[in-house]
């Protein structure tokens, strides 16, 4: 992971502007939206789509493309490991790679409480900007609100990704059998364990880091070297790898079978999860792929994707199995089975 | 992690169900008290592990599950009252109570603050001079220190605006019920470790002399737990109805002093009724009358009144171990973590959730 502490600050100072915080007015598309505009997004996302200001884009597919959206709401807005800025990017790359596709275009939404102090907003564009560069994807348009103080919490995003579908691949559900591998792409539960020890003030010897990243790069080269072997891709974020292959039994009327044991969780993630009484299956990733490919190149498929930052350990859990229809079993540590069903509302820490 | 791999180790699991199965001869009916180890036997799978001719059947020992529906009411009534900021442990939030769940008040409006800790309650009410904070306390001997010790700093802070909504009870009057129940079946106890490593094991002896039924103080990891049941399964083939300890890395006999001594001066024994086994005498723990001022019944003149519920929940008969989860109607039919009618279905120690979660 790249030092979280890293600040884009430092290399791009905030413009001078005669105001600190949003006001009502940098929403209402006059003087004072302009002016944010101009000194903040414009400069920042230099291209020639955007620098048209029109109320939309033409873009120029070059054959199937794939679409997803997302908003992001997350709370803290800054957290270990990154912020809602390049959450919402790396989001919607991550969706855009698990349909199989190249990112390309995205849309970028912005809406603004009404006293969010500038600073914060002009960190957020620069790491929104660093992580679009990152992941190769234009910002092609975008929208700006302001609502009133109480009304939003600080900054909602919502982005729009096109992708190209890369010709080689064959991402679809249809397609899942019995006997496939079930791989994960790396350690599971980072996000949501950063996120709730920050919301709740919790400390532990070693700070856990959220996984916000893309992980189209190593996408695309699976599905290059791989191709139509590479059935099916899901990224665990909200309700973590559980509920992720719930829906995909659910969807392939298939069971899972996994092992507790297989699981890469590392040890502080782990510790974290025992003391509150989490279960890290539950957890929500943002850096983190389920792949299911075909059990005879599974073992291939992690030593190539164990190349690539941030899927160091990638690692089959599991497989499909059709004996028990929709239902994901779980080999415990000791022997024993148990079920892992959908999540029911949220996790809740325990008492004693 | 180091102390809890070793507990979970597969070979040491292994062979201590192969003792099991081979020194328990007879049909032996044993409870595990406490909710913690009822989740911990159901996801380890080792409910499914176990030999035919030993039968687990699950306790009360979850203080969610067992706090009676007036008390859930009396905690909705008060967080709907202007100026009060209701704080509790956030299993709690989701059990329905006769006009509802705390969380649904919270959606109609209420401040109704999930906590991980008591004292963030008392963090809370010093941060808010001019709010009522009260925390809805419920739990075992395990939970009772710690909120406790909340009383104790508000008192030593001085902060007059915060208060206890007490629902504490305790394992060893629980254990009595059970066992001079008419029909009862249960022929040995799983103590609930971490309850003694505050209380010590001595309460327990005169139960096992009385009732002629052995008990072991066991731990929650897959180790601890066999390790408690093959202890019970030794005695009763042996026809010992002692107490023994399974859990001695971490139970003292004579307990934790300190928080014992807490509980002496903060709370005082007291009847308590029992959501599912109805009142036992001296089975809670109440506010003294020397902190009066930080329960929050005699502060905001709250009574009990007589609610009952009658929705076919069967949570009395799972609590007090004469039905399993499954063997309820309801049970992944009308009643599911999402739409619960009791609260074991809800919490993280309840069974009906345990078996709804884990069991396949």
């Amino acid at each position: 992971m790249a030092n979280p502490t890293f600040t884009y600050s430092l290399n791009c100072p905030m413009p001078e502007l005669d105001f600190d915080a949003i006001t009502l007015g940098h929403g209402s598309g006059g003087l004072l939206t302009n002016r944010l505009l101009d000194s903040g997004v414009f400069s920042l996302f230099k291209n020639e789509k955007l620098q048209q200001r029109h109320d939309g884009v033409i873009l120029k597919p070059k054959g199937p493309i794939a679409f997803t959206t997302d908003s992001y709401v997350v709370s803290p807005i800054f957290f270990p490991g990154g912020n809602i800025g390049d959450l919402a990017i790396n989001g919607t790359v991550n969706d855009l790679a698990m349909c199989g596709a190249k990112p390309r275009y995205l849309s970028l939404s912005f809406i603004l409480e009404e006293g969010l102090p500038l600073a914060e907003f002009w960190e957020i564009l620069l790491t929104i900007e660093h992580a679009a560069k990152k992941a190769r994807i234009e910002v092609v348009t975008g929208d700006t609100k302001v609502v009133d103080r109480g009304k939003g919490d600080k900054i909602f995003i919502n982005t729009t990704g096109i992708g190209d579908v890369l010709p080689q691949g064959k991402i679809n559900i249809k397609r899942v059998e019995v006997g496939d591998a079930i791989l994960v792409s790396h350690s599971i539960a980072h996000h949501g364990m950063a996120i709730m020890l920050e919301r709740e003030g919790l400390k532990f010897e070693a700070p856990i880091f959220s996984d916000s990243r893309p992980v189209h790069v190593a996408v695309e080269h699976l599905i290059e070297q791989f191709g139509k072997d590479i059935k099916l891709l899901r990224d665990p974020t909200r309700g973590g790898v559980a509920t992720v292959l719930n829906e995909i039994c659910a969807q392939a009327n298939l069971g899972a079978e996994l092992h507790q044991n297989a699981l890469p969780i590392d040890a502080v993630v782990a510790s974290a999860c025992e003391i509150l009484g989490i279960d890290p299956l539950y957890v929500a990733n943002e850096g983190v792929f389920i792949a299911i490919v075909k059990n005879s190149i599974a073992a291939e498929v992690v030593s190539h994707l164990a190349k690539f930052p941030g899927c160091e350990r990638a690692t089959i859990i599991g497989h499909m199995t059709n004996e028990h229809p929709k239902k994901v079993l779980m080999e415990s540590g000791i022997g024993g089975r148990r079920v892992i069903n959908m999540l029911a509302g949220e996790q809740l820490p325990r008492i004693c | 992690m180091k102390y809890l791999d070793e507990y979970r180790d597969a070979d040491l699991a292994r062979s201590l169900l192969a003792e099991i199965a081979k020194k328990a001869r007879g049909n032996w009916v044993l409870m595990e008290i406490c909710g913690g180890q009822t989740h911990s036997l159901v996801k380890n799978g080792i409910i499914n592990l176990l030999p035919k001719n030993i039968t687990m059947v699950h306790g009360p020992g979850c203080p969610v599950c067992v706090t009676p529906v007036d008390k859930i009411d009396m905690a909705v009534d008060l967080a709907a009252r202007p100026n009060i900021i209701l704080t509790s442990f956030g299993d709690m939030l989701r059990v329905p109570g006769s006009k509802g769940s705390l969380l649904k008040a919270k959606s109609l409006g209420a401040d109704v603050r999930i906590v991980y800790s008591p004292l963030e309650a008392v963090k809370i009410a010093a941060e808010n001079p001019q709010k009522e904070i009260v925390f809805f306390a419920v739990g075992f001997e395990t939970t009772a220190p710690a909120n406790a010790l909340a009383i104790v700093q508000a008192h030593a802070l001085g902060l007059k605006n915060f208060s206890l909504l007490a629902s504490h009870v305790l394992v060893p009057p629980a254990i009595e019920a059970i066992l001079s129940a008419d029909d009862n079946r249960i022929q040995g106890f799983l103590a609930a470790g971490h309850v003694c490593t505050v209380m010590g094991i001595s309460e327990y002896y005169p139960i096992a002399e009385k009732y002629q039924t052995p008990i072991v103080i066991t731990g929650f990891e897959p180790v601890d737990l066999l390790r408690g049941i093959l202890k019970l399964v030794e005695l009763l083939e042996a026809g010992t109805p002692e107490v023994a300890n399974a859990y001695a890395r971490v139970v003292r006999l004579d307990g934790n002093h300190e928080a014992r001594e807490l509980l002496a001066d903060v709370f005082e024994i007291i009847k308590k009724e029992w959501r599912g086994l109805g009142e036992i005498p001296a089975s809670g723990l109440g506010i003294s009358p020397k902190y009066a001022a930080y329960d929050a019944e005699k502060k905001f003149n709250l009574k009990e009144g007589k609610s009952t519920m009658s929705n076919g929940c069967m949570a009395g008969d799972v609590l007090r171990g004469a039905k399993k989860p499954h063997e309820c109607p309801h049970f992944g039919k009308t009643c599911t973590p999402l739409n619960p009618l009791g609260a074991p279905m809800v919490s993280s120690e309840g069974a009906c959730a345990a078996y709804y979660h884990y069991n396949y």
